[in-house]
């Protein structure tokens, strides 16, 4: 399949990693990527904190871009991008007024033709579970994962319409299907304190500190994600004393495949998770 | 939008607020565009799973109680606003479907457009380096954005072993792609600028 592609600024900057782990499992599974023409920044939170409109208008600009292509698939592995994408369709789509003043702004129609998509719904429904199982070289035996799945692919769920918004499940099946142990623990959809972390870095150690603390007690030695800033969040703001390594969940997919890549990504992360990887010889 | 019964109880805003006997409650229900304030029968859902009431000021119930009785400048002038991380547990749960992010997003808007600005300043000059990243490169450039948020919030030092490690990982680059039709980004902000 062929869809087109909106990196996001994270993907090419602090989440380098993401970014090429999801083109290296696309490629894998055959979906070919397209990046959208000239992409801009979708504002994310800092845009609808402060300018509702400017927080339409930003990602609005991305959504008229990607209307032009024939795909009609848009992939979006920020689950902040996701979010905003999926916001300015459901405000541009239930107001009128607002959808002309837009696109008076933008000098371009908007019309919601294209679907906004993050990799997980793509890999579970388009490729499916059988297939992404039979695509394992190196099953994931011994890794115990907690799948985190924050606050941004799923609220509010009448907009993202991505999985059950209290107990979502996509990404625990997908890393079932690699064969790691996926643990059921209770904040799955919690947040990670988000943006704070630059403004408010105490409030920020507390919230993932309790996060990875809750991993722990299900019997986690690792914790998976799909979000660049909860990746950041996690990774680097928990305390060394409950600290835990943690993943894309497109790095684990790739190793379970065999792909190239995983290794050099590892090393990008700020806790290292090579030693654990390395320990279950899926290194 | 909806009519709220004159101005009860009587604050010092509704006396000042202006033409048409709009009172605060009135303005933020505009705002949010959607249902009114007025449904929240305070079951403090919201507040019962927000993850950073126990850090806010006013809890997000206590926040709908005081707009219900006009206390503008003390919800504008609220540290809650800034530390709101909107990760939309309350809307998502709200019995009554009260948006309250969105509320939150408009009461955010209201203190920077009355100019009472922010009780969290430095969650505000994180955002303002950040949109002015993207005014100037129509692309968040990390290393350049926190610089910028640095040298506002006079907050110089903090995370510096950590950004020199990312930098040496080349996670953070000083130079990045930027969006060739700058123009167009400029004109999305120029256009809807509120202020």
């Amino acid at each position: 399949m062929k869809v087109q592609y909106y990196p996001g600024c994270s993907l090419h900057g602090t989440a380098k990693e993401y970014d090429q782990s999801v083109k290296a499992v696309s490629r894998a599974l055959g979906i070919e990527l397209k990046e959208v023409e000239d992409w801009s920044c979708c504002g994310a939170t800092s845009a609808h904190a402060t300018n509702f409109k400017l927080s339409v208008a930003l990602p609005a600009r991305n959504l008229a871009a990607a209307e032009k292509s024939d795909l009609k698939d848009v992939m979006v592995p920020c689950a902040a991008c996701f979010n905003r994408f999926k916001s300015a369709q459901h405000h541009l789509a239930g107001d009128a007024a607002l959808k002309t003043e837009v696109e008076k702004i933008l000098g371009r129609k908007v019309e919601g033709t294209v679907s906004v998509r993050n990799p997980i719904d793509i890999f579970c429904k388009d490729i499916g579970l059988d297939t992404l199982e039979g695509k394992v070289t190196r099953k994931l035996t011994g890794l115990k994962p907690v799948s985190y799945y924050g606050c941004l692919l799923l609220r509010p769920p009448e907009v993202c319409q991505f999985d059950d918004y209290e107990n979502p499940v996509l990404l625990d099946k997908l890393l079932g299907a690699m064969g790691a142990d996926v643990r059921p623990w209770s904040y799955k959809t919690d947040c990670c304190g988000g943006s704070l972390t630059i403004s408010r870095t105490d409030i920020v150690i507390k919230m993932v500190d309790k996060l990875v603390a809750m991993a722990r007690e299900a019997g986690a030695n690792c914790v998976v994600t799909a979000c660049p800033v909860c990746m950041a969040n996690l990774d680097m703001r928990a305390s060394e004393n409950v600290r835990l390594p943690v993943f894309y969940f497109t790095e684990l997919v790739a190793l379970a495949m065999g792909l190239q890549g995983p290794a050099s990504w590892f090393k990008l992360h700020n806790v290292d998770p090579t030693p654990l990887v390395s320990g279950l010889g899926l290194l | 939008m909806v009519k709220s019964f004159g101005c009860w109880p009587l604050t010092e805003d509704c006396e000042t607020n202006g033409e048409d006997m709009k009172t605060f409650l009135d303005e933020v229900n505009e705002k949010i565009h959607g249902v009114p304030i007025q449904r929240c029968y305070h079951c403090r859902k919201c507040t019962a799973g927000c993850p950073l009431a126990s850090v806010m000021e006013y809890n997000p119930n206590k926040i709908i109680k005081m707009i219900q009785l006009g206390m503008k400048e003390k919800v504008l002038g609220s540290s809650t606003i800034w530390l709101c991380a909107s990760c939309e547990t309350c809307i998502t749960r709200c019995p009554n479907e009260v948006d309250i992010a969105r509320m939150m997003d408009a009461l955010r808007e209201m203190a920077i457009v009355s100019g009472v600005g922010a009780r969290e300043k430095n969650v505000l000059h994180f955002h303002e380096a950040f949109l002015a990243n993207i005014r100037s490169n129509g692309r968040i450039n990390e290393t350049m954005m926190t610089v910028n948020y640095k040298l506002k919030s006079g907050d110089l030092f903090s995370d510096a072993a950590m950004g020199i490690s990312m930098f040496m990982k080349g996670k953070l680059a000083l130079i990045s792609p930027k969006t060739k039709d700058i123009q167009s980004v400029r004109g999305i902000f120029d256009k809807t600028k509120n202020a």
